[in-house]
């Protein structure tokens, strides 16, 4: 039982970091402010969910787990809602997203 | 596995403050320090645990409000200063 | 953290250089986390990273945005910096490697603390009975220069009274409702948390990382929160402006009442053992009631600092402007 629990912790623990990763790695590759946007909001919600519940899942001892939930609820409840902040005052303000025309040269359509 | 995920986090955090450096526009710099913000909470959670001190985790909870409160800041107060001007520049100064 | 100050230093544009300032101080947090130190990262943390950024957030949206060009270059500054920075990196390779056992900041007093804080105090967290007993004379003056810049602020940037007619006030609030929405709801959902927390950090400073400043800092950035997303002048209806600035001075007069008392009672200015018949019990007594004084203080003077320094931002047109005199 104590196996299957420290297995379960460490793969939670592996995929989240992978996906924390594949996060950083998108938020410098991709050409637009909103594509840059998905890769930040997106994975930084999912990684730390898991790495959460990884770390919660090595020490089940109490008090611990329970300000590890706490950390957990307020992520998901603050995260979302601070990538939609920005993508609004990002609209706001007149950033455009880089639209595929196909009559126009590419990179005509890009304001960044 | 502990250690794996916080070189993980600490690599990311790299690449996050490149992208402050680098971004063409400050959106992508606001971005780049929300994200940041999340991965230090992250990384405090991590090295709590790997120094077998949890009271790490009451910073933690702090940095995660005080990253939201500081993004809501700058979004609230860049109206009073809309940035359409700053955009402006940039073209002019590619044309 | 080179790199982010020498980027503070050449960026532009003034918003990003609040921007970066936060993470230069996250990143001192994080070197104090590496260095075991709690208590001093929990304050970096909150101070530095939080309530820095969004006060110079504030006085950049008032000033503008741009830096003026520099017209000369100042060579002679430079030398004079470059010299004295030589000059304290030569002073340092004498002193003795970080944490080792004969360092002269390890010998005296420090061991006496470590050894005998538990029996004469009682208090598991050595920090806060270092801060709030031994040295308590030293966080008092600290509490006192709070307070100092906060009657500074009220000094130069006090308006005067605004009477707000009611029909403004709704306006602002309804466009701003239409605007902001999900982060409203999101916030009101958010905002007794964090006061909540704000309580527990201040009440279990005694046994993990905590206290009065902390506590204060957060409590301020939850009115904050609710003053950014609601409007200034909704908030100064909520949080009534003399309210809080007697709150400052009540604070600072709770912990000097604390000595006072100390010293009515036969003992020392500021020794607790007085306070009740076993000292030890003396002793949480007075870490309660001065934490108690030094939350209230900051809670109220960061509040005080950020109230006045929107109030001179000139808002949308809807507000009206006060004098600037």
């Amino acid at each position: 039982m104590e196996l299957f629990i420290s297995i379960i912790s460490g793969t939670c623990l592996l995929v989240g970091s992978f996906l924390c990763l594949s996060g950083g790695v998108g938020i410098l590759r991709f050409p637009d402010f909103y594509t840059r946007m998905h890769a930040a909001g997106v994975t930084d919600t999912m990684a730390a969910s898991l790495i959460l519940i990884g770390l919660m899942l090595q020490n089940p001892d109490g008090i611990v787990v329970l300000k590890l939930v706490m950390i957990l609820l307020l992520t998901l409840l603050v995260s979302p809602t601070a990538s939609h902040a920005i993508a609004n005052a990002a609209m706001k303000n007149g950033l455009r997203p880089l639209v595929d025309d196909t009559d126009h040269v590419d990179g005509k359509g890009d304001k960044s | 596995m502990l250690i794996a995920a916080t070189t993980a986090i600490l690599i990311v955090m790299a690449l996050t403050i490149s992208r402050a450096f680098m971004g063409p526009t400050l959106f992508d710099r606001i971005l780049a320090v929300n994200m940041f913000g999340t991965k230090t909470v992250l990384l405090i959670s991590l090295l709590g645990f790997v120094m077998g001190r949890p009271d790490f985790l009451d910073i933690a909870i702090v940095y995660a409000l005080i990253n939201f409160i500081s993004v809501i800041g700058v979004l609230r107060l860049s109206e009073t200063f809309g940035f359409k001007q700053n955009s402006q520049d940039k073209e002019t100064d590619r044309a | 953290m080179a790199c982010v100050a020498i980027a503070i230093i050449r960026v532009k544009d003034l918003f990003a250089v609040a921007m970066l300032s936060g993470i230069y101080g996250l990143l001192t947090a994080s070197l104090f986390v590496d260095m075991d130190a709690v208590d001093v990262a929990f304050t970096e943390a909150s101070v530095g990273a939080g309530i820095s950024t969004l006060l110079m957030l504030t006085t950049v949206a008032i000033t503008g945005s741009r830096d003026k060009a520099v017209r000369n270059k100042p060579k002679l500054a430079l030398f004079a910096v470059t010299l004295t920075g030589v000059l304290l990196i030569f002073g340092t390779l004498d002193m003795p490697y970080f944490g080792s056992v004969d360092a002269p900041a390890n010998l005296h007093v420090a061991p006496h603390y470590i050894q005998n804080s538990m029996q004469e105090i009682g208090v598991d967290n050595i920090v806060t009975s270092v801060l709030a007993s031994y040295r308590g004379f030293d966080t008092f003056g600290e509490v006192v220069v709070i307070f100092t810049a906060a009657i500074g602020v009220l000094t130069l940037l006090s308006t005067g009274r605004r009477r707000e007619e009611d029909g403004v006030v709704e306006k602002v609030n309804t466009t701003m409702h239409n605007q902001y929405l999900i982060i409203r709801i999101v916030a009101k959902m958010l905002i007794p948390f964090i006061l909540l927390f704000a309580l527990y950090v201040q009440f279990h400073g005694d046994f993990g990382p905590g206290g009065g400043f902390q506590a204060g800092v957060i409590f301020a950035a939850a009115i904050i929160l609710y003053a950014m997303l609601f409007g200034l002048s909704v908030a100064k209806r909520v949080i009534n402006q003399s309210v809080v600035q007697l709150l400052a001075a009540v604070g600072v007069l709770i912990y000097g009442s604390v000595g006072i008392v100390s010293l009515l009672g036969g003992g020392n200015f500021l020794d607790y053992s007085i306070l009740s018949e076993d000292p030890i019990a003396g002793q949480h007594l007075g870490i309660l009631l001065i934490e108690l004084g030094v939350g209230i203080t900051v809670a109220a003077v960061v509040i005080i600092i950020f109230f006045n320094f929107a109030d001179r931002i000139d808002g949308p047109a809807p507000e009206k402007e006060g004098d600037p005199s």
